[in-house]
């Protein structure tokens, strides 16, 4: 990390501290204290965030890079502002590589579009692999149907972790990006970035990571990574719903066509030629979610001021406890056993569908998700419908395990 | 919990866990799938019609214990229902499973299917116990083309 703004404590993290932050933690659900293990799915929003939003709006409300006006330069500033906070965020090298989209799947889109008009064309290979949420899956299928291009799929172990041999096999001289998850939502796996990065820039491709369960489980350096883009969601990440960025490396971005046209994203136009903004504006068409940066600044900050390693370490803890508590369950399996995990625990139950789990644990205040989170190839692949899936965050402690494990007795009770 | 119990009650346990009509009925000539994409539920219901009549009818496919159940009991009560009875059926269910319904109105004619009122309290769940109805009524609609057997 670079080091700037708030430095993570090396002290253990104060979980009761970090609840008072979140004010819908306090709520009851079916008349039971509200257990959230829904993380994965969105995480719930701290006070510095919603103030952040308020204040905005109450006070700086205004649209950016267009007026004169003093509430004008206060939004523009409110908004690049949160750009330079992500950029801090993920330690990119320039604040100009960070775009702002609705959410990571718009940053695959985006990438995906541009990218792929760029370097892609008929015959070459796209690598994704099995683990992949659709949102990583679709935009490359729609490149390859526009293209001709080829999509090819790196399988998956039964602990969940990624085939690297069969990774080295799938790449080629024809390999034009390599997508792939930085940690898996529906199994928990973290994938080894470095490695792959460094595989895929041999074969000459570029590559893109999705970090849309990672980044608010560790710290994320995407210099460090290696990697061409990095796509992040803001509601994972403590902020608004709608926000999300993209990191492009600066050289990529500035080759690569626009995404959409619009406002913003010109220098100059007229109906025989139109030049295009410089980096970042040129990926940003039309008036931004202005709030969203503001927010999303605000939830990148809090996050930076508990600390991700502090973050890490305390649900390193937590998923070990879960692990352990979980296994003891009868007739319980988990899907995703990957030496390096963070944050998810998906499971199966002898003789009861996740649905019916999912609806009898809610009644017990305890939120979880049921299905195929969105990743229906690695439900496939291990041959179930779908998984009743635990997700843990910052505000998260053992007896919100604890309450999951006896909810799930209830599910045995009602299912005897 | 006795919401959850009126919505899990033994009947639809014994369901789930022994499902009636579990197979592709001999002479099937109608069939439609039922598939939920958000939580994956996914069934095939299967019909035997003669003469405007369901001769039988039977079920393959996975799902929650309250889709199960339903396309278990569904496919128990559609037997020698004329079409029309069984659209009219559907109709009910639907009904039953969505809004309050008037105390006795169909109590006979919906017979053991009440157990599905207590679905009503949970929203989320209606989708998984009509899946096997839409199928069904699917199928019915269908044009009587042989069912293959693969």
């Amino acid at each position: 990390m670079s080091g700037i703004g708030v430095k993570p404590q090396p002290d253990v993290l104060d979980v009761e501290r970090v609840r008072e932050d979140f004010p819908i933690l306090g709520r009851r659900v079916h008349g039971k204290p509200l257990v959230y293990l829904d993380n994965a799915a969105t995480t719930q929003k701290p006070q510095p965030v919603l103030d952040a939003l308020f204040r905005y709006y109450t006070g700086s409300n205004a649209n950016v890079h267009r007026g004169v006006h003093l509430l004008s330069q206060e939004a523009t500033d409110a908004f690049e502002a949160g750009r330079v906070s992500v950029q801090r965020f993920l330690n990119a090298a320039h604040a100009s590589e960070i775009i702002f989209t609705r959410n990571a799947s718009e940053g695959v889109n985006l990438v995906a579009e541009s990218f792929g008009r760029l370097k892609v064309r008929a015959a070459d290979e796209i690598v994704i692999t099995g683990m992949e949420h659709h949102s990583n899956i679709v935009p490359w299928q729609l490149l390859c149907e526009r293209t001709g291009a080829i999509l090819r799929v790196v399988p998956i172990t039964d602990e969940g972790e990624l085939r690297l041999d069969e990774m080295e096999r799938l790449l080629t001289e024809r390999t034009r990006l390599v997508a792939v998850t930085h940690l898996s939502n529906a199994l928990g796996t973290v994938n080894p970035i470095p490695t792959i990065v460094e595989m895929a820039h041999h074969h000459g491709a570029a590559v893109l990571v999705d970090g849309a369960q990672a980044a608010y489980h560790m710290p994320v350096d995407v210099q460090a990574l290696g990697c061409d883009f990095y796509v992040v969601t803001g509601h994972k990440l403590y902020g608004p719903t709608g926000i999300g960025a993209l990191y492009g490396r600066q050289a990529l971005l500035e080759a690569m066509p626009p995404y959409q046209g619009g406002g913003d994203m010109i220098r100059s136009v007229t109906f025989e030629k139109t030049t295009y903004n410089d980096l970042p504006h040129k990926f940003e068409a039309g008036t931004p979610h202005i709030a969203g940066v503001v927010g999303l600044g605000a939830a990148v900050e809090y996050i930076r001021g508990i600390g991700l390693d502090r973050i890490a370490v305390h649900e390193r803890d937590l998923l070990e406890y879960a692990t352990a508590r979980l296994n003891e369950v009868p007739g319980l399996r988990l899907i995703g056993t990957a030496r390096h995990k963070a944050s998810i625990l998906s499971f199966v139950l002898d003789g009861v569908h996740p649905h019916d789990i999912g609806t009898i644990v809610d009644r017990e205040g305890v939120a979880i998700r049921t299905g195929h989170h969105c990743a229906q190839p690695v439900m496939e692949r291990f041959g179930i419908p779908a998984t009743a899936r635990a997700s843990l965050a910052v505000y998260n402690t053992r007896s919100d395990i604890d309450a999951l494990i006896r909810a799930l007795r209830k599910v045995r009770e009602v299912f005897a | 919990m006795s919401e959850l119990t009126e919505l899990y009650q033994e009947v639809i346990l014994d369901h789930n866990k022994r499902p009636r009509n579990y197979q592709v009925p001999s002479g099937a000539n109608r069939h439609a799938e039922g598939f939920n994409p958000l939580c994956g539920d996914r069934f095939t219901v299967y019909l035997r019609v003669e003469d405007g009549v369901i001769q039988d009818a039977g079920f393959q496919g996975a799902g929650c214990a309250i889709s199960k159940a339903s396309a278990s009991l569904m496919t128990d009560i559609v037997k020698g229902r004329t079409l029309e009875e069984a659209r009219a059926l559907f109709d009910r269910f639907h009904d039953m499973v969505t809004a309050p319904m008037e105390a006795t109105a169909d109590a006979d004619l919906l017979g053991k299917l009440a157990v599905f009122a207590g679905v009503r309290e949970f929203p989320v769940r209606v989708k998984c116990a009509s899946l096997a109805w839409h199928a069904m009524r699917a199928a019915v609609q269908s044009a009587s083309d042989p069912v293959s057997t693969e």
